[in-house]
């Protein structure tokens, strides 16, 4: 009993004396998650578990989704595959799960430190995507909008 | 003469005390082993306090975290601030209107924190400006000043922003009677006759914080100096010192300090409120400007208005009583519970506590020893609650914690000194470096103090850090109340002058922080919300660029056929969401500023194209590892020239 209580206290000072990550990441997003959490690691790390896709595509959400896209991404992103800031983002809905793509919009800090393949994209455009402020339900949208613009009707 | 030989002996107390403290005696010996732990923020952790600092002279207001001492910002309230564009981007000039055009600089005295049922509530920040009359409000989500009210009918609005209890009111006294009305051209030496001072009730809007002047009394001809109004049992009541009862127009120093007493003008506001529902104001011409800035167009709007309502204190005979309070009154202080009143004499030897229950008594007895231009004046023993013996030389200022006891500044003798209210015993004293102004108590002037700490705000600093050539700066310091002696934890030096500041928990504000201001609901006129709607328009001589920022670049960055003589103006939209990603604009030969444009806001700052050439603009705020690349070029061709007016980003199509 004794040493179980001074392993605890040790691993509570361990734990204590590791240098926290800045707070501000935290207020931000939405908790992190723990690495069991990811189930599939294709779907990146974020509040989108599962994204059920329909067809034919909603106009009502491509519309809104490209009117976010116009005000608060395609500054940076074309929809091409010609990189500017960020990726083009012809055929990303081809590339990457709905999951990974609504996760990387609405969760970008903890995607940016945590998920290897938006820490590639990083490494590639060596510009830290902006947390845009978007809500899930418009990330959905931007989504509908990306699933058009590679063709899907 | 009396008068002579108390200022020689002021003096050389004075200097006795400065000499004494000159003494080189290291830091470490006025503060004892534990101070320094008790101010010590570890990196990353919050103060517990914020402390909102008047900047005096350079008009601004200062945010200290307390205990730590740490300079967080400073926010622009009445003087222009290039760092931002406060007052030089077209969206913030019209804050700094008023009837006398665009004043760039103000003298801001004095802060009055809201407050619901006597108790910080966190909403906004008030603050004075002393020279050119004004009230601003400032948003305590934002920390920026939202709203600017001139004052017509002053002659300096030093007796400001104090404040009622559920800030149903806040007060702006004229600190110089001056002659008002439709005779203004007269003699000065006809003080007597002609001068008037002026007292404005400014209504504050409980749901948006929009001020407009109630009602302003005409009172007599005197200097008024500060306020407070009643709380508790004596809401309803607001107290007004005022010096030179001599009414005095040169040499105040000498001629308004004749008088063994002067008064604290009383005045029963609510009794005002009747009178108004009766009709009995009367509607003066005037004029004053009201600015109001408006976060959803990122625009501040200038009016000028024309009218006030105006009582003659003279006409209301149980509007306004005076009580004689010796001698120049300075601070006029209010106790938690509303049943005292702290007058600070500054040439007094002693301090007098008056009790609200004692004057209702006297005014129900008619207990007057006479009358003033008609109004009545209170028998002094009759209101008076008790004496502060010997207390210290030059009082001016007192604050108060939850347990009964009093801290008043006292300016010649440096020092700050504790006593109890209900006894008048003096408890403590500590000196402070050099020759304190105001002081505060977190929560000090409200109905519930929150203690911990009393800060001293120094006028001198002489020796207390490397000297910096003949001015020096002004400084703070903190002490701890916990104990019963009170201990010096922590100097820092301050920017500006500071005079009144008021301490508050961060618990009340720090989680109303407005992050960034969301791009869907910009309706600026010149908003270019996403890159799509970037673009270059003219009309006439006027071109405007409508522009976005985001990181790491200007949309439009390149821009041709602007002319020589043209008036551009650069209407910045920040298309970032994030918090803390603040973009700026500058461009070569601006005469005016830069701006800082936050998340989701519209900022504009005009450019008159003057030569030839192209010419590199940027942004002036590291936002990113490619922020030195966030630039652009105006190609300027001789006025008349027929270069096509062209706008791009991105489009490397001529280069060969």
């Amino acid at each position: 009993m004794k040493k179980l209580m001074i392993v605890l206290i040790a691993a509570a000072t361990l734990a204590a004396c590791a240098p926290d990550k800045p707070k501000m990441a935290e207020n931000m997003q939405s908790k992190k998650s723990a690495v069991t959490d990811i189930v599939d690691p294709t779907k990146g790390i974020g509040q989108v578990k599962n994204v059920t896709l329909h067809n034919p595509l909603d106009a009502d959400r491509i519309q809104r989704g490209q009117d976010i896209f116009d005000m608060k991404c395609s500054a940076c992103h074309q929809l091409t595959d010609q990189r500017i800031v960020g990726p083009g983002f012809k055929d990303i809905t081809k590339r990457r799960k709905p999951e990974w793509i609504m996760n990387m919009i609405t969760n970008v800090d903890v995607m940016l430190d945590e998920d290897p393949v938006a820490q590639e994209l990083l490494e590639l455009c060596l510009m830290r995507m902006p947390n845009q402020n978007v809500s899930i339900g418009d990330a959905r949208d931007i989504l509908e909008f990306m699933r058009k613009n590679d063709g899907e009707e | 003469m009396k008068i002579n030989r108390i200022i020689l002996l002021v003096t050389v107390m004075a200097s006795l005390v400065v000499l004494n403290s000159c003494k080189p005696k290291g830091p470490g010996s006025v503060t004892t082993g534990d101070a320094a732990s008790k101010v010590y923020v570890a990196p990353g952790q919050y103060d517990e306090f914020y402390n909102v600092v008047s900047g005096g002279f350079n008009g601004q207001i200062s945010i200290y975290g307390i205990p730590s001492g740490r300079l967080f910002k400073i926010l622009p309230v009445f003087s222009v601030f290039p760092e931002s564009g406060y007052g030089f981007s077209e969206e913030t000039k019209p804050m700094l209107n008023t009837s006398h055009g665009f004043v760039p600089w103000d003298d801001l005295h004095h802060i009055a924190l809201s407050t619901t049922k006597g108790e910080h509530d966190g909403r906004w920040a008030f603050a004075n400006a002393n020279n050119t009359p004004r009230v601003a409000r400032v948003d305590m989500t934002t920390f920026r000043t939202t709203e600017i009210l001139e004052i017509p009918n002053s002659g300096g609005n030093h007796s400001s922003p104090f404040i009622t209890e559920n800030t149903e009111y806040l007060v702006a006294g004229t600190r110089f009677s001056i002659p008002m009305g439709d005779n203004v051209d007269v003699p000065i030496s006809s003080y007597k006759e002609n001068f008037k001072g002026s007292i404005s009730f400014i209504k504050v809007n409980p749901e948006t914080g929009r001020m407009n002047i109630e009602f302003q009394l005409r009172t007599p001809g005197f200097n008024y100096d500060l306020s407070r109004a009643g709380k508790g049992p004596s809401h309803g009541w607001f107290f007004f010192s005022c010096y030179n009862t001599e009414q005095a127009y040169t040499l105040l120093e000498v001629n308004a300090s004749r008088n063994d007493k002067d008064f604290i003008m009383a005045v029963n506001w609510k009794k005002a409120e009747e009178y108004l529902a009766q009709g009995k104001g009367k509607k003066e011409k005037v004029k004053y400007a009201h600015n109001v800035y408006d976060e959803t167009t990122h625009m501040a709007t200038s009016s000028i208005l024309n009218e006030v309502t105006v009582l003659d204190v003279m006409e209301f005979p149980d509007l306004v009583y005076f009580i004689p309070c010796p001698k120049s009154p300075h601070g006029c202080d209010v106790d938690p519970t509303g049943e005292y009143i702290v007058g600070s004499g500054k040439l007094a030897a002693v301090m007098p506590v008056f009790s609200f229950s004692k004057f209702q008594t006297a005014i129900a007895n008619n207990d007057y020893e006479g009358d003033f231009d008609g109004i009545p004046v209170i028998k002094y023993e009759s209101a008076l609650h008790g004496e502060v013996k010997k207390p210290g030389l030059g009082p001016l200022h007192t604050e108060f914690d939850a347990n009964g006891n009093a801290y008043t500044s006292f300016f010649v003798s440096s020092e700050i000194v504790k006593w109890n209210v209900k006894t008048l015993e003096v408890l403590d004293r500590v000196p402070t470096y050099y020759s304190i102004g105001h002081l505060s108590v977190p929560g000090g002037p409200t109905a519930k103090p929150h203690g911990k700490y009393v800060i001293a705000y120094n006028k001198i600093t002489k020796d207390r850090y490397l000297p910096t050539g003949p001015e020096l700066t002004q400084s703070a310091q903190l002490y701890s109340i916990e104990g019963d002696k009170m201990q010096l934890l922590l100097d820092f030096p301050t920017t500006g002058e500071p005079h009144y500041a008021e301490a508050i928990p961060a618990s009340l504000i720090r989680d109303k922080s407005v992050k960034i201001y969301p791009i869907e609901h910009n309706e600026h006129p010149y908003a270019a919300k996403g890159e799509k709607m970037a673009r270059v328009e003219r009309n006439g001589k006027e071109v405007h660029v409508y522009m976005t920022a985001i990181r790491s670049h200007l949309t439009p960055d390149n821009i041709e056929g602007v002319r020589v003589g043209d008036e551009v103006y650069f209407h910045v939209t920040n298309l970032e969401q994030d918090w803390d990603v603040p973009h700026g604009f500058a461009i070569k030969g601006a005469n005016n500023a830069e701006i800082l444009i936050m998340p989701g806001e519209t900022q504009t700052l005009k450019w008159t194209a003057k030569e030839v050439g192209v010419v590199p603009f940027y942004c002036t705020d590291f936002c990113s590892a490619l922020h030195q690349e966030m630039s652009g070029y105006v190609r300027v061709s001789p006025a008349g020239s027929n270069t096509p007016l062209k706008f791009s980003t991105g489009d490397t199509g001529g280069q060969k």
